[in-house]
């Protein structure tokens, strides 16, 4: 565990967050915040309402109740490039990249709430606009060093295996330059060796960069490990909240992974 | 092989984001250029401007605008040859309303007309998608063709309905109009596609490109990332129609002289633009260029084969086979390779970047 670095007040809270389809309830009064510079774990069994959590945070649903306040400011809906405007970013659980471009290109398109010459500059591709798309390649190459990913930059993303894809994926959150990070399983469907280099990037994006991490996971040695702070979800419900220890020695989390006895 | 990137290191960002990083490519599209400008127009007969050169020339700009929102932008549209029509009627408008004004001003005037009626039907592509776009984009083909047909004013309440080009001049030469000359009008008709074709490059390799292949490729993501998918999506069809608009005004002034609305219509001009750019290659502007050559050039080599090969035959029959020959053509292209000419260029430079090694 990560203790070293200093953390700071409070940079989201979700408070009383209900959410339902239809009949199905899929978040119920959940409330708890997100730290300044922490790595917040979200776990809980298959349908507990974690990706739904993340998907309120980022302007994608709204909630039917509940309230989000956000670097200070309370709102109930907006829409998600609002909030990656204000600075936050997420991958998703199945790689959500454009198939279609390179590394490079889809890197950029991190970048897009950054960039603002209008489309006649963009036609010339003169002075400003070019000024412009030179000094975010610069940016982005930084973050392709970073990930290691440099002798990828010109494939189409399509043809890149899956646990590059992943990596890229993360590179095109941090292009954003955001402040809160959601990672939505980052590490699902990966061997042992790519694992770590995840998590290994995860640590290095919360030291370098200041960056606070929400992250979904289900690997518990992985989520034990690089986690400041866990919450746990069950049913759409907040069962436990605190330090990866106490989460692991609280009993409503035990029952709710390996099951009660009703015998 | 002369085609190799070995030994060209890019030592700035801004030398490997140049249009034609190899040296080779930009040599080649020089020498495209001064043939183009230069030796073309001595060569070439009458014929072959006016029936073959200058109609390739304004379907690859049609072709361009269409690519941009459906191959890039992801926004499949069958209304080009409504857009088109916008473009050529807005021109002939300004021009009979306005003789004054420089007649090429009024071609991009006219392109300003067209991007805003492509933004107001362009509207529903906030709500559907695909197909059921296509069908609503149908909406705008039918009618606007409707309009033009109906309402007089467009035409100048002309007895035969048509709109017919003026003579116009510009610094003394004749550019539209009866008299002008296939020469000018080709001159005309290559350096609209010239400077567009950059233009619309430089757009699709900046932010504007990648948001556009981003809402193409998952809108969802794209919108997560902070793309404004309504924003995003009329801006294609602005910048689309916009280039529809300046080649359905090049249509009439520079090629047919006067037309009316059967000109644009969805079987002449709408799906067969659409066909340029999927032969060509969705999402390559070199795509848009390449397709429309093979629809406009194909045909006429097709109907002049039986003459070169001394094969006399009844003209209906000749023209049957042709259609049978191109039918088959474009299935034969589609099922070697579905993404187009631009992808068999793709490749074909692969490999020659790497001959006389396999891989």
């Amino acid at each position: 565990m990560n203790t070293a670095r200093d953390i700071g007040d409070v940079l989201l809270k979700v408070e009383d967050i209900s959410l339902s389809f239809g009949g199905v309830q899929a978040l119920r009064d959940v409330t708890f915040e997100v730290r300044a510079r922490e790595v917040l774990g979200i776990i809980g069994p298959n349908g507990a309402g974690k990706s739904s959590m993340l998907n309120v945070i980022n302007g994608f649903y709204h909630p039917d109740e509940g309230r989000i306040t956000y670097k200070g400011t309370t709102r109930t809906a907006m829409r998600p490039h609002e909030a990656a405007r204000q600075g936050i970013a997420r991958t998703f659980q199945n790689i959500a990249l454009f198939k279609g471009m390179s590394t490079l290109d889809n890197i950029m398109t991190g970048r897009n709430t950054m960039m603002h010459r209008n489309f006649l500059w963009q036609a010339l591709y003169l002075g400003p606009a070019r000024t412009e798309e030179l000094e975010h390649r610069g940016a982005v190459e930084r973050i392709i060093d970073f990930l290691e990913i440099e002798a990828i930059r010109k494939t189409p993303v399509g043809r890149l295996p899956y646990g590059l894809q992943k990596r890229v994926e993360l590179g095109r959150a941090l292009a954003a330059e955001p402040e809160l990070l959601l990672l939505d399983e980052p590490m699902a469907g990966m061997n042992l060796e790519e694992k770590e280099d995840m998590c290994r990037f995860i640590l290095d994006v919360n030291d370098e960069f200041g960056t606070t991490i929400a992250l979904i996971e289900h690997d518990m040695a992985v989520v034990m490990d690089i986690c400041d702070r866990v919450v746990v979800l069950d049913y759409g419900r907040k069962i436990a909240d605190g330090s990866p220890d106490q989460v692991r020695a609280d009993q409503g989390v035990v029952d709710a992974y390996l099951g009660v006895s009703h015998g | 092989m002369l085609y190799r990137e070995a030994g060209q290191f890019k030592t700035s960002y801004a030398k490997d984001q140049a249009v034609f990083p190899i040296i080779q490519d930009r040599w080649f599209i020089a020498l495209v250029l001064v043939v183009a400008y230069g030796v073309v127009p001595l060569v070439a007969n009458e014929y072959w401007l006016q029936a073959v050169l200058i109609p390739f020339l304004i379907f690859a700009l049609a072709a361009i605008g269409l690519n941009l929102l459906t191959g890039y932008a992801g926004q499949l549209s069958l209304g080009t040859g409504a857009f088109m029509a916008v473009g050529a009627y807005a021109t002939y408008k300004i021009t009979t309303v306005f003789p004054e004004i420089n007649i090429l001003v009024v071609f991009v005037m006219s392109g300003f007309v067209a991007a805003g009626v492509g933004i107001v039907f362009g509207l529903p592509s906030l709500r559907i998608k695909g197909f059921y776009l296509a069908v609503a984009t149908l909406a705008a083909q039918f009618f606007i063709l409707w309009l033009f047909n109906k309402v007089g004013w467009f035409y100048n309440d002309n007895p035969s309905g048509t709109i017919t080009a003026p003579p116009r001049t510009v610094f003394g030469i004749m550019v539209a109009g009866p008299r002008a000359t296939a020469e000018v009008r080709y001159f005309i008709s290559l350096t609209f596609l010239v400077i567009f074709a950059l233009l619309a490059k430089n757009l699709v390799r900046g932010r504007i490109g990648r948001s556009w292949m981003a809402i193409r490729d998952m809108d969802v993501a794209a919108e997560i990332i902070g793309i404004r998918p309504l924003q995003t999506k009329l801006l294609a069809f602005a910048i689309s129609s916009f280039y529809c608009g300046v080649a359905g005004a090049l249509y009439v002034f520079a090629y047919l002289g006067s037309a009316e609305t059967e000109a644009f219509d969805l079987l002449q001009v709408s799906f067969p633009v659409l066909f340029m750019i999927i032969i060509g290659g969705l999402g390559s502007i070199l795509g848009s260029i390449l397709g429309a050559a093979f629809i406009i050039l194909m045909p006429i080599f097709l109907t002049n084969a039986p003459a070169l090969f001394n094969l006399p035959m009844p003209t209906d029959l000749s023209k049957h086979i042709e259609e049978i020959i191109l039918g088959g053509l474009i299935v034969f292209l589609l099922i070697v390779e579905p993404k187009g000419f631009a992808r068999l260029w793709q490749i074909a430079k692969e490999k020659l970047r790497r001959w006389p090694f396999p891989y």
